[in-house]
């Protein structure tokens, strides 16, 4: 009966350890949480730290030079004339440009046209901050207007080292009939 | 019966002595005097608890500020919660599973007498720590039950002792769960297999796991908190790169197996009650030992159901929704187990079986109302409503609270010897039923228009049925006074009960033991066949 009894308190002991391992196991789970849960925000791109400009984006690195490029084309059936007041600027990254567009509406009656723009290379285009830019909204055009449009932008410091040039392009596109459709 | 033998067997060796006074509750390691205090522990929060939400209840009277100013009302209605949680309800539960499971599966006491005695006595320094928070510069903490930076981050000394007091329950909810497993384990009688094991000691054996396996991520959740508040770091800290949403996502993956552990030993004692007063065994017996460990393997999966509005991707938010409902598929079938048993069963309605029907009964309307907050775009509307508190005061008090109600009176007479008075009985239980469902039944009215949980004053449009609502806590309050008394009364002047006090019960402590059980049961194992 006493060995009966020591016996098992011997296996009482075992599985009341096991158990108690159970414990630290769930401490290290609750404690890697925090390093996935980040992990699993930015795979699934809804951490904040992507949205938000740290203060390293606001920095000028004088270090460093970037040639803008600007480009102005039309599309074919876009009769609007269009073109850069500079053919290129050149900027530290982190630093705040203004550059200018001037478009005029040759014919006799109002026109709304927009513009659309890519950026070159890739690598730069996720580092461009615009401010300000004519591409955000229709432009109207009174008959025989012409208008100066300013793109006020930065590229931001961590940009790629590769990375010594950027072309800004845009496009004008004719839109009138498409809004005077949703206007009517 | 062998209940007649036991007794003989050990009339030499003084059988019945135990030791006197003081020194008996502080240093036993006796199963059944540690269950009695954890249920007398219980009953000590449960009334202060009760106190917090009259409080709670005579401030939403009326609109407008009469009683309790918004920070004291925001310090009861967050102490309210965790009082009645881990300081009541846990406990309470607790206390059954000490003094049934070594007679239900045939051992002589715990397998660890000497932790069941320390797991006890560290709840009273905690519920100290809690109640006297209130009394620190500052007040008690605001921030809700669940602690939530930035809010908790915010609180004075008494964040601290919260911590503290978390800390300390959840040390001793582990050895008790330590405790509890390893007793079911390996103390079981010869022929106690476990597939027949009493359905209450199943429960219990799953929700240790549960408790175990969860307590350790809410101490290191709050422990994170702590070091937020003191060491500097940011975990849930914005401004340090940190994110207030990571502590929901820990919290609620403790939170929702938390509510599990709550209502998964009332299912057991429902399961032993309906049976005894069907006189059948319990339909589909496997069925609900699978559906008990379903329930507790999908808990840990289902928690963003707790956080639908904080922002979620659309997968995230479906996965969570259809896990959610798959919840429903194992409750159904204990549901509907429950009601197969009474099927042609020689029914009675004795106190214990009203308590375990009108668990039934307002279980599962609490259980669909959680499947109206699993649907995510209308969890988005009610996230937060008093619909939520409609919802989880059906499942934690018509479901644990009666469940524990039906508990007492089904063994009051096997602890104590003594009878209680039925009819009291009875009329505890309709006056606790007509002012549950006046108390929490208007407040889903209230949750759909519009109103929100956690304020101390509201828009006049939800007069009428706040004032319904405070008048049938009042009411259900002075029925639990009644309860007292007719335990005391049972206590004092209870008619003797019998061996076998139901004649429908089969398990262990009914069928091998005398009421009131002796000191020391089962010292000669029983052999089962």
């Amino acid at each position: 009966m006493t060995t009966a009894a020591s016996d098992i308190q011997r296996e009482n002991r075992t599985l009341g350890l096991k158990l108690a391992l159970i414990v630290p196991v769930m401490l290290v789970f609750c404690a890697s949480l925090v390093p996935l849960y980040r992990v699993i925000c930015e795979q699934l791109g809804i951490t904040q730290s992507k949205l938000v400009v740290g203060s390293s984006n606001t920095q000028v690195d004088l270090s460093r030079t970037l040639t803008v490029e600007l480009l102005a084309s039309k599309n074919q059936n876009m009769g609007w004339h269009f073109e850069p007041l500079q053919r290129s600027v050149r900027i530290h990254p982190g630093e705040l440009a203004t550059v200018m567009y001037r478009v005029t509406n040759p014919f006799d009656r109002p026109m709304v046209g927009k513009a659309v723009y890519s950026v070159l290379p890739p690598a730069a285009g996720r580092k461009v901050e615009k401010l300000q830019c004519f591409c955000f909204s229709d432009q109207t055009l009174g008959p025989g207007e012409t208008r100066d449009m300013p793109i006020v932008f930065r590229i931001l410091a961590d940009v790629d080292e590769s990375v010594d040039t950027v072309s800004f392009a845009y496009t004008f596109f004719d839109v009138t009939a498409q809004r005077e459709l949703k206007g009517s | 019966m062998s209940a007649t033998t036991h007794p003989a067997d050990h009339a030499a060796d003084h059988h019945d002595h135990k030791p006197y006074g003081l020194s008996r509750w502080l240093f036993t390691t006796n199963h059944k005097d540690i269950g009695t205090m954890y249920l007398l522990f219980g009953l000590l929060m449960a009334i202060v608890g009760g106190f917090l939400s009259l409080g709670i209840r005579a401030e939403l009277f009326m609109p407008g500020l009469q009683i309790l100013q918004p920070e004291t009302f925001n310090s009861f209605m967050t102490l309210h919660g965790l009082i009645m949680v881990f300081g009541a309800v846990m406990p309470v539960f607790v206390g059954f599973a000490n003094w049934l499971i070594p007679m239900q599966i045939g051992a002589a006491d715990m397998a660890f007498p000497r932790m069941n005695n320390w797991s006890f006595w560290l709840l009273p320094p905690a519920a100290i720590l809690l109640a006297g928070s209130f009394f620190v510069e500052g007040g008690a903490i605001q921030s809700g039950w669940t602690l939530y930076p930035p809010l908790f981050t915010q609180s004075g000394i008494s964040g601290d002792m919260t911590i503290l007091a978390v800390h300390i329950l959840g040390a001793s909810s582990i050895m008790g769960s330590i405790n509890i497993v390893t007793t079911v384990l390996n103390l079981r009688a010869p022929g106690m297999t476990l597939m027949k094991l009493p359905l209450f000691v199943w429960t219990w054996l799953i929700t240790a796991y549960l408790l175990i396996a969860v307590m350790p991520v809410l101490a290191g959740a709050v422990t994170m908190l702590l070091t937020d508040r003191h060491f500097g770091t940011s975990f849930f800290n914005a401004a340090g790169g940190g994110d207030p949403t990571m502590f929901m996502h820990i919290f609620w993956f403790f939170g929702h197996p938390e509510v599990y552990i709550i209502i998964l030993p009332a299912f057991g004692i429902v399961s032993q009650i309906i049976p005894a007063f069907s006189r059948k065994p319990l339909f589909g017996y496997a069925s609900m030992v699978y559906a008990t460990s379903s329930i507790a393997i999908l808990s840990f999966i289902v928690w963003g159901h707790h956080m639908f509005t904080v922002g979620m991707p659309a997968a995230g938010q479906l996965f969570f929704m259809y896990a959610t409902m798959l919840i429903a598929v194992p409750t159904g079938v204990k549901v509907f187990n429950w009601i197969a048993t009474m099927w042609r069963g020689s029914l009675t309605f004795e106190t214990p079986m009203l308590w375990a029907l009108g668990f039934l009964f307002m279980f599962t309307m609490g259980g669909f109302t959680g499947l109206v907050l699993a649907i995510t775009p209308v969890d988005i509307t009610l996230h937060n409503s008093y619909y939520v508190v409609a919802h989880f005061h059906y499942t934690m008090v018509a479901g644990a609270s009666f469940a524990i109600f039906g508990g007492v009176y089904f063994w009051w007479p096997k602890w104590t010897g003594k009878m209680y008075n039925e009819s009291f009985g009875k009329l505890h239980f309709w006056w606790t039923t007509i002012g549950f469902n006046l108390t929490f039944f208007p407040q889903h009215f209230l949750g759909l228009a519009g109103m929100p949980r956690r304020i101390p004053d509201y828009a006049l449009q939800f007069a009428e049925w706040n004032m319904i609502s405070s008048i049938g806590a009042f009411f259900l309050a002075a029925g639990q006074i009644f309860f007292m008394i007719t335990l005391w009364l049972s206590y004092k002047s209870g008619a003797p009960a019998k061996d076998r006090q139901w004649e429908g019960a089969d398990s262990l402590e009914w069928t091998h033991l005398p009421s009131p059980v002796p000191y020391h049961t089962f010292e000669t194992v029983p052999v089962l066949k």
